[in-house]
């Protein structure tokens, strides 16, 4: 099981949390102008790295906050954690 | 026993030649898929002059971690022809291949532990012999006949209501159906080429001409993508994105026992599947892992909840000993159905997001594909599969209906 350090309640076990997916995918600013292809892409298309990954998870056990997170998707390794509403700076993109 | 006196080594099943210049067809990864294509394009097309790239082994990635089950009760049109013309093919399979791949027709029963389970389950039996395929409602007496060892009380918390059952499904040895398609592959001319990972793709004005690999540069007609949970990597490298995310998925084995599971039982609402092996083992499957990963393995509180399934509905498990967890990655798409058609690049094609199902495809899936591949045409049964319901909006939901993912 996955330990995941919430920015607001510290470390606490997996089955605490729900995930959310690929972080920073932003609603489309003006979905009128859209292609079915650029619909397409922002509805059922989201990036599937193999090592470092933004995600979004949602600690529904305590204090059901959204949060980011940066895991490596080969060794599940949470490298950063920041709030919601942050960039992922620099220091945040992990090893 | 000295080492001298050991027997002769056993005749290889497949030639491993060193890979050639050029194919006709170059196909990435030899799953299930990958090797049951090579060997519809040999068979059914007569091109013979392809090779079969494996970053590792043969089966070493999903195809010898599922557990095994065969069934073609989907939901949908497009989903119940392409799987039923793989249970058809599957009836004939070792005749075909002229190899042993012990596949036991035993039954799949989808259990419904909730009234919208019943109603789901019921429209599902009528869509299903609809389109052909076996399937009937059964109640919780006729579960219990089918399958003694389950709890069929109502002092459980989500009681047998009943199931569907298709007597025609079934398991197979998963390791013994790739060897089976790999030996007669070989026999047929197919280059099966393990230890040699692609790279990278050569791409000249639009088309595909060859991949970087390991081993070098092979120059190929027509690229043919089966690397289930690492088809983003690749479609990556070949500048084009797949709709699929890669995940955990687990499954674990008892220790032997007697033969007391007659057929396969599955169950969505509390998430477990069962069938016993051949010679013995309980062989269980859990529900993806939420998160994305590339690790082969999940996290164990995965495996504890599907336990707690298992026991309340087959109270004898409580006994049984655990042996083995093992985890596969598997490609999961939004709409839970597959991706098999033309790519964005011209020569190359995509066969992916099986998910947690695509074993029992292995014979269609293949059979569909090498016509793609051959003819650059999608066949009947995968012309809705394309990349293009992503964009036309016709998505083949299978989430849920199909009974259980896998
Ligand atoms: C635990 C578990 C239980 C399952 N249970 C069932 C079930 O009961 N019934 C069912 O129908 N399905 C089941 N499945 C799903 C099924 O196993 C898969 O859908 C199917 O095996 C995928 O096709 P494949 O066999 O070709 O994939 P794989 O065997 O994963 O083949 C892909 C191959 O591509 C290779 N590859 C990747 N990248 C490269 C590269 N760059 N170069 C060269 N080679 C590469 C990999 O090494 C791998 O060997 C289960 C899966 C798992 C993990
Ligand atoms: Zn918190």
């Amino acid at each position: 099981m996955l330990i995941i350090d919430c920015p607001n309640c510290g470390p606490r076990p997996e089955t605490e949390y729900g995930y959310g997916g690929q972080a920073h995918v932003a609603y489309p600013e003006d979905p009128h102008a859209l292609t079915d292809e650029e619909w397409a892409q922002y509805l059922f298309y989201r990036d599937n790295p193999k090592g470092d990954y933004a995600e979004r998870w949602v600690h529904s056990a305590g204090c059901r906050k959204w949060f980011n997170a940066v895991r490596d998707t080969r060794t599940y390794e949470i490298s950063a954690v920041y709030r919601t509403g942050e960039t992922r700076s620099e220091t945040q993109k992990g090893a | 026993m000295n080492q001298r006196e050991l027997p002769e080594h056993p005749d290889f099943l497949w030639a491993n030649p060193e890979p050639k210049r050029s194919y006709d067809v170059v196909i990435v990864g030899a799953g299930g898929h990958g090797l049951a294509t090579a060997y519809y394009l040999a068979s059914k097309h007569g091109i013979t002059n392809v090779a079969v790239l494996e970053r590792g082994w043969i089966a070493g990635g999903n195809m010898a971690r599922n557990t095994t089950i065969i069934r073609s009760n989907y939901l949908w049109d497009e989903s119940a022809a392409i799987y039923e013309h793989s249970l058809k093919l599957w009836e004939n399979l070792e005749e075909e291949l002229g190899y042993d791949v012990f596949f036991s027709q035993r039954g799949v029963l989808n259990l419904a532990h909730t009234l919208q389970d019943v109603r789901d389950s019921v429209r599902r039996v009528e869509a299903n012999r609809l389109n052909g395929v076996d399937a009937e409602w059964v109640d919780p007496q006729q579960v219990k006949e089918l399958c003694p060892i389950i709890n069929v009380g109502d002092d459980i918390r989500y009681p047998v209501m009943g199931g569907t059952y298709q007597p025609r499904a079934g398991i197979a040895k998963h390791d013994w159906v790739a060897w089976g398609y790999a030996r007669r592959a070989s026999e047929l001319g197919v280059d099966i080429i393990q230890n040699c990972e692609v790279t990278g793709f050569v791409i000249d004005g639009g088309r595909v001409t060859g991949v970087e690999t390991s081993r070098g540069r092979i120059n190929a007609g027509k690229v043919a993508l089966c690397a289930a949970g690492h088809t983003s990597v690749l479609s990556e490298l070949a500048g084009f994105r797949v709709p699929i995310q890669s995940h955990p998925l687990q499954a674990l084995v008892s220790e032997l026992h007697e033969i007391i599971h007659p057929t396969v039982v599955m169950s969505n609402h509390v998430h477990v599947y069962v069938s016993q092996a051949h010679k013995g083992e309980l062989v269980m499957g859990a529900g993806i892992d939420s998160y994305n990963g590339y690790g082969q393995r999940g996290s164990f509180h995965v495996i504890e909840h599907q336990m707690s399934a298992a026991v309340e509905l087959f109270p004898a498990f409580s006994r049984a000993h655990l042996l083995r967890t093992w985890g596969g990655i598997v490609d999961v798409t939004m709409d839970a159905s597959p991706v098999m058609g033309r790519s964005p690049v011209d020569g190359m094609y995509v066969n992916c997001g099986w998910g947690t199902g695509g074993f029992k495809a292995v014979p269609g899936a293949g059979f569909a594909y090498a016509h793609t591949i051959a003819t650059d045409e999608p066949h009947e049964l995968n012309r809705g599969f394309g990349l293009d319901r992503f964009v036309s909006g016709a998505l083949i939901d299978e989430h849920g209906a199909a009974a259980v993912a896998h």
